[in-house]
């Protein structure tokens, strides 16, 4: 209404009437753009044009359901349950914690071989270690090799930062609460007495990919390396001595960095060792009795957690998981059926949708 | 209120400047500080509701510290920010909104460690983004708005400077109030200022006001009385007054105050006197005037109320499901507070896992699940969406540009497309449920013709004219050619700024074929329009179809009988025929005088016309002039033959004879040798020249004796006087006059002068005019008669009025009275049958008063004037008194041509259910009129005048009401009646509603019926009912800007509201409401999927998303497409759009976004939500996987479906989707392959290391994502297949005919409306049977009258029942009778 409103128009385009700009008018560019006229593809759905859809997914989806299942089922798989809350277990005993080191064995019986790589798993039950402070209860600068950060942990790392006035390496709870059970297998032969399995590590890691986060300290000496700062409190051993194998020992421990990838669910297994497939002839693992022997440190029984230790081979899709191929199968199942529905509907209704006759 | 407020504010600057002021003036001056302590303890109490002005000048310097000192001065600045202020002062406004204000909150609580969910400075990123890009935005637009008012700033100016003694150039800026500022023509004025001096010697001034309201038309304004005597320029040195006057406002029309002179003496100043800032000085060589306003208290700041700011219906109903998603998002965070105490109180002393605090202290789950609450409002916070408005806004201003650059409604005459000033409310077009149209210049073109008139009694139809108006049309096709060469060469000539460079000039004329000139010169003023001038408006008054008028042969024919003769003493025997005689001229001396037209020349764009040699004395001039006729009607005589001679060898013979409307006349008759020289010897037949220029009349006078065959006797019709008028109205009145060559030749304060064919010049002494206002719906004027040396009151008006001021006659009284009687009575036929034609009426009367009348009447009037308080009210009481017993001469009947397209327009809007009202300000029979013209009414509607309870409410039916009932029907007893009864009818008509009535029918119907209300009008008057309105859309056309200024959209035409409603308003509703569901679907989708999560990790808060993930999943990867959709969905294209209106019904019942959608849509994203966390979950449970890693498929499933879904919900994808949504998703997974391979430590205590690449080489991942997108997306595609095959709705079906080649679509349009119309024609056949008799597509006179003793029923009750009368087609005086007497009590 004021004036420079006006001052503004004539700011902006300046009025048409300018003298001689007979070129310069408002008219709108004709484009296609402009006018809401480009090209499109306009779906419209109707039990006749989407009938296909649902055929081909159901021809799709039904076959590869059942790849998936056969291939899921074609997995061995054993999992034993050590926790010993019952009484009749043989590790009922560790639960106790006077008990230290406490060994505990238990028998088990594959019905079917093993065939090709094995691997061994050690699975938790109710152990939240998705749980937000103990996620973030950590100092990836630590773990990096940054001496500094060794030295002076990150406050998220509290209240596992310090002790006793030493920093604490690794720190934060979830190194603090580790998984230190030792697991050993044995095949109890026709003989008297078990063999022992080798129990391999290290190959399984991606090789060095996990590495590159996790560093140790540089320097031939670890122990030298770690000097001034302290183990977590719940360890026994110093992370400088994890394992008898110097090259598996400090933040590159593969039991380390296993434990902390932390699990996003709170029923989950780590990789423990892998059995190594020894020749095309003989299973890995032959149907047979084995002995699982376990020293007892981890105590899950306060929480009602469980312990268990898994074997289990593997294929293209990871472990055994029957969940996926029977989702396929039933989804494709589904969308097979509604295809027939809509054929159904298509023959019926077909003169509605009709454009002939859209009338009210 | 506001008064109190300008006093508080006065009081506080007086006390800030008088602060300052005492400490610089206390070391020497404490004794005069004492000394004015007295006066200005009186002076606060005055200068409170005035304000006193003196001279910025040395002599009262002190004076002026005291009184202006604190007015602010020249410098004006519309930027809301500084440089140093912007950061802050944005910060605070953005703050203002709730939604960044909740965003706000969530940041900060983000610094509580025992809530802290994310990285502290993460969450801040959104708001930061958003607040940024909103900040960007007002700063640049705040930047625009700092360089005009620098430019503004900067401009220069003359003001007195008392060192140099002399008017010397300074800045705008530096203007304050009480400078003299002296301003030359065509020089912008630069604050409000009271003008003293002008170089005129009538001491007026023009302006053009077209920087204020737009109207461009020029106004006069008067320097102060006492000051136009003066004949030198007003010396500001010795300058000694005060001036007084009301404090600042911004009232246009109203300036009250007074000139206090040194001996006390009081001049009463009003609008005239005042200069306002914007304005223009034209057609006067400079004026002087002092500041008393500058700045922002300039009338024109103040009426600068900036954009204003409407929330949309669907912004509202997006709101209150944002409340929604605040209900939502508190019951998820209470389940996850509730969820984590009852966790906690399991695992307490589980100091494994449940991380104790810093300090090794274990929280209790109350306090644990108290603080989760909050967490869980940090980690959820994304179910609010926050980019939701920034997405809206930009979809907004998306739609706003496709809107503009929509070809159709480009109008080519005025070089005009669509103007949004609104953008936020684009949406609500397409939900508009009832539309109020004002009638002239919204449905009709507002280009006035004079039709018909009625003088004495007898009416002259001008047939002929009635024909001319017919072959225009066809004519100006043909012309367009011929005209297209020569508008070049002209065009160039014309300055920019001379808008009225119509006519020709006389030099060019000459050169040019000599037969072709009058014609290309009007068609000049025509194309004008089109090329030179930006708004028609200007062009408009002068088209050739306004400005040509054929005269009547019969009353022409009377003309002839006038002589100068009649006025002298008077001769009793002709005493009859010269009464009637005397009617006519005066008759046409009110049309001519009886305005405020301004007279300009065009070949010297306003500069006024003078004529001092026929100023002083009429009588001896008119003899001149006579005989200067009587040599011209010699030659005139073998003009004829000359012409039609010539005829066959012009192009277009039959446009120029159009364009000559005096020989078009002649030329039947000219084989009657007898009537030519009858006619010619009159001397009327020859003054066609007299409406010339004096110039003029030489040059064509030289041609004529020199025998030039270039100088045709025709060519002086295209007469060289423009008329500025105010109203069309007053400007065809003028032409209409001056056919009858009764010409308004020029026109000043003191005087008009009149150049009466027969009677030659006559000088009008004019003694005073009372303008037109809506109140009065008249105007007079007062003169003194040249002939009869009487004082003479013409008055103009709308009927009613002036048929009630009339004077009173007693039957049996004398001869004149009695025959004032019959020419009333046949009058008023004559009117309603304009009216029936749809003519715009006018009533012409006049009052003869003696001059003590006069001067006790003006002693009165004086008083009234000069009075501050009351001034209005005195000013109405005053023109009362003068405005009766007024005598009638006669009735004037103007047509206003509907525009084009308008019917069509209107039957698609009707057809969209759309109810339209029409408020006019026409009386009743011309707005029913237009109505059926416009196909606002059917003609076998039921039309029921008033009220009554339909009993058959199947049929369309239409609603009368006139002002005054309207005015019983807004009172607060009955508005619940009346609107029950207007919502049976298709439409209603007001008629007489003036403009506040206008405004309060949309308020009524708009606050009452809870429905969306659209406004259009185009004047002045229609502002208020504009800005009453949900959607006011103003008409640029021929009233000014005021409507278009007031306006949230502006076309130039009624028939594009078609398309801006139908498929603009279609689409943009649908888009929004499709894209603001669709933007709640997907964040709840997307959070619920950490809320699921929550269930699986106690409730503790973690994310098993990355955050930089999870906050670019909203800013990034997924907000691009539905802007896209937003402003690019296009569900029926737009050409099935305007052929199947009905297909608008939707949007009116909000069908896109009901409650009901939104909750369904929630309902489907907490499906696939779940969907989208557990198949997942149930694939990798129990399985090593990390938490980062489970989080990625989820996150790329997620995007799948979210993007996915998008693609169902599109009816139209081009090339724009899908390269958006390819986007979309590429940036996703290179953004997560880039993090993952780059980011190594960079974000503790989330990893993303490698996750994706390990993740795209693992077939179970692509197999996971499949398989969600699949079962996530299926419920939602196999209702829109059912929905498309089973239960189509209307907008489904009508999408089928996009696909169909034209013929196809044509039979299947049929099909369609045959389907609609079925049932339409059963119930009509059923109507037809019961109701047989002929129906009559007008109510006869007879209905009238019901109506009238209907409305004279309802007054006289008295208890504002509504009367009930049924004006049915099968209608009957006794039914009449019979409905009237039903009157409820």
């Amino acid at each position: 209404m004021a004036m420079n409103y006006n001052a503004k128009d004539e700011v902006d385009g300046g009025p048409p009437c300018a003298p001689g700009g007979t070129a310069k008018t408002r008219r709108p560019d004709n484009t296609a753009f402009k006018q809401q006229r480009l090209p499109a593809w306009q779906p419209i759905l109707t039990a006749g044009t989407v009938l296909p859809i649902f055929f081909i997914i159901g021809l799709i989806f039904i076959p590869i359901g059942i790849g998936i299942f056969v291939t899921s089922n074609n997995i061995r798989e054993i999992e034993i349950d050590y926790t010993g809350t019952e009484p009749s277990s043989p590790c009922n005993k560790c639960l106790s914690p006077d008990v230290t080191p406490c060994i505990c064995t238990i028998n088990f019986t594959l019905e079917k071989s093993f065939e090709g790589n094995v691997f061994m798993y050690y699975g938790l039950s109710n152990f939240y270690q998705n749980h937000r402070r103990y996620v973030k209860s950590r100092d990836d600068s630590q773990l990096n090799g940054d001496s500094s950060a060794l030295l002076n942990p990150s406050k998220e790392c509290e209240p596992y930062r310090r002790n006793e006035d030493k920093p604490i390496a690794p720190c934060g709870a979830i190194a603090n609460s580790m998984f230190n059970d030792t697991l050993e297998l044995f095949l109890i032969g026709n003989d008297s007495y078990p063999v022992p399995i080798t129990l391999k590590r290290k190959v399984l890691l991606g090789g060095q990919i996990k590495c590159e986060i996790q560093k140790s300290p540089g320097g031939d000496n670890l122990e030298e390396r770690f000097k001034g700062t302290t183990k977590p409190v719940n360890w026994l051993n110093p992370v400088y001595v994890l394992d008898s194998d110097p090259d598996n020992n400090g933040f590159i421990n593969e039991d380390f960095i296993v434990w902390m990838r932390t699990a996003a669910l709170p029923t989950f297994r780590k990789l423990y060792r892998l059995i190594e497939r020894k020749s095309d002839l003989h299973p890995t693992l032959p149907a047979g009795r084995y002995s699982l022997n376990i020293t007892y440190n981890y105590p899950v029984h306060y929480f009602d957690g469980r312990k268990r230790m898994i074997l289990s081979t593997i294929s293209w899709m990871g472990g055994k998981n029957p969940f996926l191929g029977i989702a396929y199968i039933a989804v494709g199942s589904i969308s097979f059926l509604l295809g027939v529905v809509l054929l159904v509907i298509n023959h019926k209704y077909r003169n509605s949708s009709n454009t002939a006759d859209i009338t009210i | 209120m506001a008064e109190a407020l300008q006093w508080a504010r006065y009081h506080w600057r007086r006390l800030i400047g008088g602060a300052t002021r005492d400490e610089d003036s206390r070391p020497y001056n404490y004794s005069s500080l004492l000394g004015c302590g007295r006066k200005s303890s009186q002076t606060p109490k005055l200068a409170g509701r005035h304000r006193i002005v003196v001279p910025y000048l040395q002599p009262f310097k002190d004076e002026y510290e005291k009184f202006s000192g604190a007015y602010v001065n020249n410098r004006i600045r519309t930027t809301k920010y500084t440089l140093l202020n912007f950061v802050p002062r944005n910060l605070f406004e953005q703050f203002h909104r709730a939604a960044n204000l909740y965003f706000l909150f969530l940041v900060v609580l983000n610094w509580v460690p025992l809530v802290e969910a994310f990285q502290k400075e993460i969450t801040m990123l959104p708001l930061v983004v958003v607040l940024t890009v909103i900040a960007i935005k007002d700063g640049l637009e705040d930047y625009r708005k700092y360089k005009i008012d620098k430019q503004i700033n900067n401009l220069i100016t003359k003001v007195y400077s008392r060192k140099e003694k002399k008017y010397i150039d300074r800045c705008w800026k530096d203007v304050t109030v009480g400078d003299f500022i002296r301003l030359s023509c065509n020089e912008v004025i630069p604050a409000d200022m009271v003008l003293l001096f002008s170089t005129d010697p009538d001491g007026i001034c023009h302006i053009e006001t077209s920087g204020l309201d737009g109207e461009s038309n020029l106004k006069q304004r008067q320097v102060v009385r006492g000051y136009a005597e003066q004949d030198s320029e007003v010396d500001p040195e010795k300058f000694s007054t005060r001036i007084e006057c009301e404090n600042p406002n911004n009232d246009l029309s109203r300036f009250r105050g007074f000139l206090e002179h040194s001996n006390k003496e009081r001049v009463g100043l009003s609008k005239e006197n005042l200069l306002l800032r914007g304005c223009t000085i034209r057609n006067t060589e400079a004026v002087v005037g002092i500041v008393v306003y500058a700045g922002h208290e300039t009338k024109a700041m103040l009426n600068n109320s900036g954009p204003r700011y409407k929330r949309s219906k669907l912004e509202r109903r997006a709101n209150t499901d944002v409340l929604w998603c605040v209900m939502l998002l508190v019951i998820m965070c209470l389940t996850g507070s509730v969820g984590h105490g009852i966790w906690l109180s399991r695992y307490e002393k589980m100091h494994f896992f449940n991380n104790p605090e810093p300090d090794r202290r274990i929280i209790s789950p109350l306090l644990a699940g108290f603080y989760m609450f909050w967490t869980m409002i940090i980690l959820l916070q994304v179910l609010i969406p926050i980019s939701l408005y920034v997405s809206i806004e930009i979809v907004k201003l998306g739609q706003i540009y496709f809107i503009q650059s929509d070809v159709d409604f480009y109008n080519e005459k005025t070089d005009s497309t669509v103007q949004c000033r609104a953008l936020n409310i684009a949406e609500d077009l397409g939900q508009i449920q009832y539309l109020f149209s004002d009638k002239t210049g919204t449905l009709t073109e507002n280009k006035m013709v004079f039709r018909r008139c009625s003088v004495a009694g007898f009416d002259y139809c001008h047939e002929e004219n009635a024909k001319r108006l017919e072959s225009y049309q066809e004519a100006v096709s043909e012309d367009e050619d011929f005209t297209d060469t020569l508008s070049g060469s002209l065009s160039n000539m014309a300055k920019p700024r001379a808008p009225s460079c119509r006519i020709v000039r006389n030099g060019l004329l000459g050169n040019k074929p000599s037969n072709r000139l009058a014609g290309s010169s009007f068609t000049l003023g025509s194309r004008e329009g089109a090329s030179e001038v930006p708004h028609s408006r200007q062009a408009a008054f002068s088209s050739p179809i306004e400005t040509d008028v054929v005269p009547d042969t019969r009353l022409s024919d009377k003309f002839s009988q006038i002589t100068p003769r009649l006025f002298m003493p008077l001769d009793e025997t002709i005493q009859n025929p010269l009464l009637e005689t005397l009617y006519i001229i005066d008759f046409f001396i009110a049309l001519a005088i009886c305005n405020t037209v301004v007279v300009s020349a065009p070949n010297q764009p306003r500069q006024k016309i003078r004529h001092p040699s026929l100023g002083g004395l009429p009588i001896k001039s008119l003899e001149e002039i006579k005989s200067l006729f009587q040599r011209l009607s010699v030659r005139r005589s073998s003009s004829p033959s000359l012409n039609s001679g010539k005829e066959p060898s012009s192009g277009v013979p039959n446009a120029f004879v159009s364009r000559l409307p005096l020989f078009s006349r002649m030329k039947p008759a000219s084989p009657v040798e007898e009537e030519i020289s009858q006619v010619c010897e009159s001397p009327q037949c020859s003054s066609s020249s007299a409406c010339c220029t004096e110039t003029e009349k030489q040059h064509s006078d030289a041609g004529l004796l020199n025998g030039k065959a270039e100088s045709l006797p025709g060519q002086p019709m295209a007469c060289n006087l423009c008329y500025e008028a105010e109203s069309p109205d007053e400007a065809a009145l003028v032409y209409a006059a001056r056919a009858y060559q009764c010409t308004l030749q020029s026109r000043t304060p003191e005087q008009v002068m009149v150049d009466f064919g027969a009677l030659g010049p006559l000088t009008f002494q004019l003694l005073h005019i009372l303008p037109f206002d809506s109140v009065r719906k008249r105007m007079s004027v007062v003169v003194r008669h040249p002939l009869s040396n009487q004082v003479v009151v013409y008055t103009k008006g709308a009927d009613s009025v002036i048929m009630e001021l009339l004077s009173v006659a007693s039957p049996d009284g004398a001869s004149p009275e009695k025959q004032q009687m019959i020419i009333r009575e046949k009058t008023q036929k004559h009117l309603d049958d304009y009216a029936k034609q749809g003519l715009r009426t006018l009533c012409i009367a006049k009052k003869v008063m003696s001059d003590t009348e006069y001067a006790e009447w003006l002693r009165n009037h004086f008083l009234a004037e000069t009075s501050i308080d009351n001034r209005e009210e005195l000013l109405l009481e005053s023109a009362m008194r003068l405005e009766n017993k007024l005598t009638l001469l006669g009735a004037t009947g103007i047509e206003d041509r509907l525009q084009e397209g308008v019917p069509e327009s209107i039957e698609a809007l009707h057809k969209a259910g759309i109810k339209i009202w029409m408020l006019t300000g026409d009386k009743q029979e011309t707005a029913v009129n237009i109505a059926y013209a416009c196909k606002l009414l059917e003609p076998d509607d039921k039309l029921f005048i008033l009220n009554t309870q339909s009993k058959d409410s199947g049929l369309r039916a239409g609603l009368i009401i006139t002002g005054k009932t309207l005015e019983f029907a807004l009172h607060e007893s009955l508005q619940k009646q009346f609107l029950e009864l207007t919502s049976w009818c298709q439409a209603v008509v007001c008629c007489r509603a003036t403009p506040l009535q206008k405004s309060e029918v949309v308020k009524l119907v708009r606050s009452h019926l809870q429905v969306m209300t659209l406004a259009i009008g185009d004047g002045a008057n229609d502002v208020s009912m504009i800005q009453v309105a949900d959607i006011g859309i103003g008409v640029s056309g021929q009233e000014g800007m005021q409507a278009v200024m007031a306006s949230d959209f502006a076309v130039s035409q009624f028939k594009h509201l078609s398309k801006l409603l139908l498929v603009h308003g279609h689409w943009c509703y649908t888009r929004l409401s499709n894209m603001i569901l669709y933007f709640f679907y997907k964040n709840v989708a997307y959070v619920n999927l950490l809320f699921w999560y929550q269930f699986f990790c106690g409730f503790s808060g973690t994310s098993m998303t990355d955050y930089w993930v999870l906050i670019f999943f909203n800013l990034l990867f997924t907000s691009a497409p539905p802007v896209i959709y937003g402003v690019l969905e296009k569900d029926v294209s737009a050409e099935t759009l305007m052929q199947l209106p009905e297909l608008y019904k939707s949007g009116q019942k909000s069908e896109a976004y009901l409650p009901h959608t939104f909750w369904i849509t929630l309902l489907d994203a907490f499906y696939q939500s779940l969907v989208c966390f557990f198949v997942p979950y149930f694939t990798y449970q129990g399985s090593d996987i990390d938490i980062f890693a489970f989080g990625n498929p989820l996150n790329t499933a997620a995007l799948f479906i979210i993007l996915l879904h998008l693609v169902i919900e599109s009816k139209s994808l081009t090339w724009i989707h899908m390269l958006v949504i390819t986007g979309s998703i590429l940036s996703y997974f290179l953004f997560a392959i880039v993090f993952g391979a780059m980011c190594v430590t960079c974000n503790p205590p989330s990893n993303p290391y490698w996750i994706m690449q390990e993740h795209m080489l693992d077939p179970v991942f692509y197999l996971v994502c499949i398989l969600t997108t699949c079962i996530a997306l299926l419920p939602r595609f196999v209702y829109r297949v059912l929905q498309g095959s089973l239960f189509p709705s209307p907008i489904l079906r009508a999408k089928h005919f996009d696909r169909l080649t034209p013929e196809e679509r044509t039979e299947a349009l049929k099909k369609w409306r045959g389907a609609g119309k079925m049932n339409q024609e059963t119930s009509n056949y059923a109507n037809q049977s019961a109701d047989k008799s002929g129906r009559k597509p007008m109510p006869g006179p007879s209905a009238v009258f019901a109506m009238k003793s209907a409305t004279s029923c309802a007054i006289e009750q008295g208890n504002l029942s509504l009367c009930e009368t049924a004006l049915d087609h099968g209608y009957s005086e006794t039914q009449a009778f019979e409905m009237a007497g039903r009157c409820k009590d």
